[in-house]
């Protein structure tokens, strides 16, 4: 038994701190560290869980080069060779980095220099883009830097918090505890904006369902009328910050009144009455706002409109106050703080600032630094699809099953001359379309920081050893860069030496002249570094313990130092529905659930609640489109297709569905909600509008419902809808289409192993159950049975974790029942009447039968034929000595 | 005693004289003076413990049958088998000439093997295998013989040919249908019998008509029409019996198949009735033991004077009595158009289950390797019972049905 060891969550942005203890087997125990202020001990039902996906089933352990293993060595110098041919042949533009919010601030900081700094492109963004970008726009809009101003304290200390585009009870769920908690000592109301009912809805003072997209309007009218209740001193304001009277005017403009705002956004006067009138009433509002403000393509004016409420009321920089974004991912921040964005050069410093450019060349002493903005993600795929980019190294992410019109990616993907991917995981789309495929290492084994949401630096500690030839990512970037003559620039030792470089750069010639400084940590040892406690930036030798709060002294970062309010008008969603396209599609996630799947996917626990992908919508539109609860429907936008199981809900709105992020190709037949996805993006932010997506619903034909439990994950699934998921050692596959079920029998029993194997077939009442068990343990289970059925498997899975199964449970098998309450007989002893010699002897001992006859009166055993009255008065004597020894 | 009591007379002293003398033990115990006459030398015995008795794991005494003594004052008349039956004399007559008067009569003669009339069928070492003395001469010729063949796969060949397998000689059983016990069984049930009789030695020829049975003296061999040669020195004929009605027949009794009997168990002669193997009751010919227990007793009601006492036929079940075989069938278990299968499997178990449902009834059931729910299909089978509510269940066994509707 090792010690534990204090890392962080590798899960959403709140950034958890987390205390694993190994068990030396390669598993750990996993407990909330009580001393971290993210949490304070607190964990959510996925923290919890990450001991269950420690797992190495589905990792990438070994370099391949087309689908071949290969030595490190062998890898590193066909990507290094890769990289200089193209840049030979096609320049620095040919090559391009994308990057992820799942990579460590040392892993993300590597490649960023690598690119921007040697290699000489801009050609480096990051699935950032997807989530965070245009609440980084918005901040950059209003502060001049991308600066959250608050700290998750304020949440406990607001009197109104206000949750927009934000299901806080399952993206952030420590910090809905952290609210709820603080609720229960104080009151606390909470309005929540969201055009979906969802869990953090429940006990809050207000809800306002508004229709998708029209999240500026709604807060143009709070501005506008909390001017008209005069609660914007403009004096006050305008000592610090620009477009106050315009922004104003504007709001009035676009919304004048409640009634205007109410309709344009879809609610009722009263409601939209009752919001201004709270925010009208309490000063110490947090706004808290995540994807649904975020994934628009109006993401950056929603960020602003927000913003403009906080400046405009002077509510920011102070305790229990201020527009706050949470991010996604828990090293969005951390990609943000080097720069690994597309439009950002690096450490809080930009493009277009040529001192920024200047600096950075020096402290990088950079042979060849780009010098502009480069393609955003949803671009640089556009380029990858028109052949301009030769060489795609993806870090981390997922962009087949990630990026709007995923379905074009994967084309791009495929016609792209080289895709390197560097990835803890084997199961991932993006990674079967890589030719050379790198193996990183996974959460608890690689080791550096990561940056919550609110601004918090905070160890990820690694636990583990590295498994099979992964390494860090930093390594291979490191080594790559080595390759192609930079190794005196990149000669890291480890981490702590990538995180001085990175603190340092972020406080060269800084001088409080950037938000983002570090400098406080420049220099510090290899020792400290590893024993860093959690810290919030900036961190400098006028804040060495770390900086709550921005902005109380209203000193913003903008060139002269004065906020920006940003005169916004609404616009329309990019495609609004029409006729053939009359539903709204908004994406998220399920509670239990992050992004792709193959991390919480390996827990049965985390599985449970949500083992298929299912669509929502409200059960009036159900009714009109002929869609029945727990079908199956194929949703299809101009973009693309999926098919997922219905479900009916009054928590969704008319007009809108909802369907979850997290299937792909590994995990489901065809539910990458996706490729449904527009690629339309925010035109300041780059961000795409996952949020507002025309779609139409088709029943699809359902002849059958097939269930298949199994120890091994089985592969090469084909029905015309699957879902896998985990159960606990065992997988589930859940299966649906048309035809007869003997054809979906022949099919979905080729996927069974080999032992010996029964079956149930009741061809009239179209079920079919069989099971294969091996080595006396049960190794696959299949039911076959007609859509109207029910099923519950609960009792069948619980048998993977017996090595062997007794005979009584080997009889309830196909039943898929427990046999708990069934005794077991015994071998036949009286053929006519089917007596067993168990229940004779049990008979014989509690009714205390003394003959034969007694026997037949009690059990009927032996009035038959007889035959078996000799063994019926054997048994009588056999049990009557036990009786008398006992 | 004060009245003269009436005669009761028996012929035939096997299990259904037995199963009706203890009915009327029950019934009647003075009403009559009861004399059985029986052709073997032996007091009732469980016929049904010769194949055990052949292989060796029963001993004689443990075929005595009891249920008879209660009618204590029964006078028994044994190895002497009767010739004549006079109906205007009320008079029996015996192979040594005894001469047996009564007032009522009930005929419980059995049946014959059938001893087809093959070539070679009448050398040494071809046997059948009905009774007493076809048994200690089975059991007799397993000291010499080396290989046997059992002719008939049906219920009584399989287990004469695992009882002479349990002796340690090589036994084959030539069965003319494509696979054995084929009334009883499906065919999928059916090789899987076979697979389980040939783990205990006895091997399956199914689709063999034998042509001759070859030897001078003795039996050597066997060949079938396709050709085949197989060796036998111990050869024994189970390809059925036939209703035992030869002096029913010659009484002038009005005969079919076997003594045509009405639901009141007479027979054409109001004072002859007849139970068993031997009698034909609206066109069935009962071959089992279960149908003789309803028939003795709705006789045994009839001879104490309850003239309602109607026997409405029988349905019957088929179990193979061979030592870790469990085997049940009853009902109509062939497929057809209007039936609806259900089967459950678990082969390395040996369990094979088949149901067959018709109109929400069931209608016949074939259970292999585990029977315990066979007395409960039974009665579902019997009764009509309508079964739609547990249908999805119902292969599974009465124990899971039992949960279900606790579950409820």
């Amino acid at each position: 038994m090792t010690d534990t060891v204090r890392t962080t969550c590798p899960y959403c942005g709140v950034g958890c701190g987390v205390l694993a203890t190994p068990d030396g087997k390669g598993g750990a125990t996993i407990a909330g560290d009580p001393d971290h202020p993210a949490n304070y001990g607190r964990l959510c039902v996925k923290g919890s869980a990450l001991g269950e996906t420690l797992s190495m089933e589905g990792r990438l352990l070994h370099p391949e080069i087309g689908g071949r293993q290969a030595s490190w060595a062998q890898a590193l110098d066909s990507v290094s060779e890769s990289i200089r041919t193209a840049i030979a042949e096609h320049g620095p533009n040919s090559v391009a980095f994308y990057l992820s919010g799942q990579l460590l601030t040392e892993d993300y900081y590597v490649p960023n220099k690598l690119m921007k700094g040697f290699i000489g492109s801009n050609n480096l963004d990051t699935n950032s883009r997807l989530c965070m970008a245009s609440s980084v726009a918005g901040h950059r809009r209003a502060f001049g830097s991308d600066t959250v101003p608050g700290c998750y304290e304020d949440i406990e200390l607001a009197d109104l918090v206000i949750l927009t585009g934000s299901n806080l009870a399952w993206c952030h769920p420590v910090l809905h505890q952290r609210l709820e908690a603080a609720r229960a000592t104080r009151n606390i109301k909470v309005i929540v904006i969201d055009p979906r009912r969802t869990a953090s809805c429940v006990g809050t003072d207000l809800h306002l369902a508004l229709t998708p997209g029209s999240d500026v309007t709604l807060f143009n009218g709070l501005l506008a009328d909390l001017d008209r209740r005069g609660l914007i001193d403009r004096e006050a304001v305008e000592d610090y910050a620009d477009g106050v009277a315009e922004t104003v005017a504007a709001a009035k403009r676009a919304a004048p009144d409640v009634q205007t705002t109410a309709k344009l956004c879809g609610l009722a006067p009263g409601d939209v009455a009752q919001f201004f009138e709270l925010v009208a009433q309490h000063e110490k509002v947090v706004t808290l706002y995540s994807q649904g403000v975020n994934q628009s393509t109006s993401g950056s004016d929603k960020v602003n409109a927000i913003i403009n409420v906080h400046l405009a009321t002077g509510r920011i920089g102070r305790p229990g106050m201020g527009p706050f974004s949470l991010t996604g991912q828990p090293n969005a921040m951390g990609g943000r703080e080097v720069g690994a964005l597309a439009n950002q050069l690096a450490a809080h410093m930009d493009y277009g600032d040529a001192g920024a450019l200047d600096r950075v060349r020096r402290f990088w002493k950079a042979p060849s630094l780009a010098t502009g903005a480069g393609p955003k993600a949803v671009q640089l795929f556009e380029r990858v699809a028109r052949g301009e980019i030769r060489v795609l190294w993806i870090m981390a992410t997922n962009p087949a099953v990630s990026l709007p019109r995923s379905d074009a990616i994967r084309q791009a993907l495929e016609a792209c001359p080289l895709v390197i991917v560097s990835d803890a995981m084997r199961w991932s789309d993006t990674v079967e379309h890589a030719y050379i495929r790198l193996p990183a290492l996974a959460w608890g084994e690689k080791d550096g920081t990561v940056t919550n949401s609110e601004r918090r630096i905070s160890r990820q500690r690694s636990f583990l050893p590295q498994p099979g030839e992964a390494r860090p990512d930093w390594w291979i970037v490191s080594e790559v860069a080595r390759r192609l003559g930079f190794g005196d620039e990149f000669a890291y030792d480890g981490p702590a030496a990538i995180f001085r470089e990175h603190a340092a750069l972020s406080g060269f010639e800084n001088d409080g002249s950037r938000d983002f400084d570090l400098s406080g940590l420049a220099t510090v040892p290899d020792q400290a570094y590893d024993a860093l406690a959690p810290v919030q930036w900036p961190v400098t030798a006028a804040a060495p313990e770390g900086t709550k709060r921005f902005f109380a002294d209203r000193r913003f970062f903008t060139s002269d130092h004065r906020a920006k309010l940003v005169p916004l008008a609404a616009r329309k969603v990019a495609h609004p529905v029409d006729r053939d396209y009359p539903i709204t599609l908004l994406t998220g996630r399920e509670r239990d659930h992050w992004h792709t799947l193959n991390r919480t996917g390996k827990s049965a626990r985390l599985t449970l609640r949500a083992p298929e992908p299912v669509v929502a919508v409200n059960p009036a539109d159900a009714q009109r489109l002929h869609l029945d609860d727990g079908g199956l429907v194929k949703l299809q936008s101009r973009w693309g297709g999926m098919i997922a199981r219905l479900r009916v809900t009054d928590d969704q709105n008319p007009g809108t569905a909802f369907a979850p992020m997290h299937w792909n190709d590994h995990f489901s037949a065809y539910a990458r909600v996706n490729a449904l996805a527009h690629p339309a993006v925010d035109p300041l932010s780059g961000q795409p509008e996952f949020k507002s997506i025309p779609v139409r619903l088709v029943p699809i034909k359902r002849d059958w419902e097939a269930v298949l439990l199994m120890r091994s994950r089985p592969v090469g699934i084909d029905a015309p809808y699957w879902a896998i998921a985990s159960g606990a050692e065992h997988w589930r596959v859940f299966a649906a289409g048309d035809g007869t079920p003997e054809q979906a029998l022949d099919q979905l029993s080729t996927l069974l192993p080999t032992g010996n194997s029964l079956s149930f077939r009741d061809p009239v009442g179209k079920r079919f159950r069989s099971a294969v068990i091996a080595d006396g343990a049960l190794a696959a289970w299949l039911d076959i049975r007609p859509p109207s059925m029910q099923l519950d498997t609960d009792w069948v899975g619980a048998l993977f974790a017996k090595d062997r199964l007794s005979p009584e449970e080997r009889r309830a098998l196909l039943v898929g029942r427990a046999g708990a309450v069934t005794v077991d007989d015994g071998p036949i002893v009286c053929a006519c009447h089917h007596v067993g010699r168990s229940k004779i002897c049990r008979a014989i001992a509690k009714d205390s039968l003394a003959d034969v006859r007694a026997i037949g009166v009690a059990l009927g055993a032996g009035t038959g034929c007889g035959s078996c009255i000799p063994e019926l008065r054997s048994l009588l004597a056999e049990t009557t000595k036990v009786e008398v020894a006992a | 005693m004060a009245l003269e009591r009436e005669r009761l007379l028996l012929i035939g002293a096997g299990m259904a004289a037995n199963r009706l003398l203890g009915e009327l033990a029950d019934r009647c115990p003075d009403r009559y003076d009861v004399t059985v006459l029986g052709a073997e030398p032996h007091r009732p015995y469980n016929r049904i413990l010769l194949s055990p008795l052949l292989g060796g794991e029963k001993h004689v005494d443990d075929l005595v049958l009891t249920e008879s003594d209660a009618l204590s004052d029964a006078r028994f008349h044994l190895g002497d088998a009767v010739v004549q039956l006079d109906r205007d004399q009320r008079v029996a007559v015996t192979e040594s000439g005894a001469r047996f008067s009564y007032d009522r009569l009930v005929l419980c003669t059995g049946s014959n093997p059938i001893r087809p009339n093959l070539p070679g069928s009448d050398l040494a070492g071809v046997h059948t295998f009905r009774d007493r003395a076809d048994t200690d001469a089975l059991i007799d010729a397993t000291t010499t013989a080396r290989h046997a063949v059992v002719i008939g796969g049906g219920l009584l060949g399989l287990e004469a040919a695992c009882g002479l397998a349990r002796r340690g000689i090589k036994v084959a059983v030539v069965h003319l249908m494509n696979w054995i016990m084929e009334r009883q069984l499906d065919p999928a049930a059916g090789a899987l019998l076979r697979a389980s009789l040939e783990t205990r030695g006895v091997d399956v020829i199914t689709g063999g008509d034998t042509e001759a049975i070859l030897g001078d003296e003795r039996a050597t061999g066997l060949r079938l029409k396709d050709g085949r040669e197989l060796p036998a020195d111990l050869v024994v004929f189970a390809i059925g019996v036939r209703p035992n009605v030869t002096l029913a027949k010659s009484a002038g009794l009005t005969v079919g198949r076997g003594i045509i009997v009405d639901d009141g168990l007479t027979t054409s002669d109001p004072a002859i009735l007849a139970i068993g193997e031997c009698v034909e009751h609206r066109g069935a010919v009962y071959g089992l033991v279960a149908p003789l227990w309803e028939q003795a007793a709705v006789t045994a009601a009839v001879l104490a004077g309850d003239d309602d006492s109607r026997y409405g036929g029988s349905w019957v079940s088929t179990s193979l009595k061979v030592t870790g075989v469990e085997l049940f069938s009853a009902g109509d278990i062939q497929a057809a158009p209007d039936v609806e299968e259900i089967v459950f499997e678990d082969r390395e178990a040996g369990i094979y289950r088949k149901l067959v449902v018709r109109n929400g009834r069931l209608a016949g059931a074939v259970l292999l390797g585990d029977a315990r729910d066979g007395a409960w299909y039974l009665d579902l089978i019997r009764s009509a019972a309508n079964i739609e509510s547990f249908r999805n269940d119902l292969i599974f066994g009465r124990d899971f049905i039992a949960m279900a509707e606790a579950a409820e």
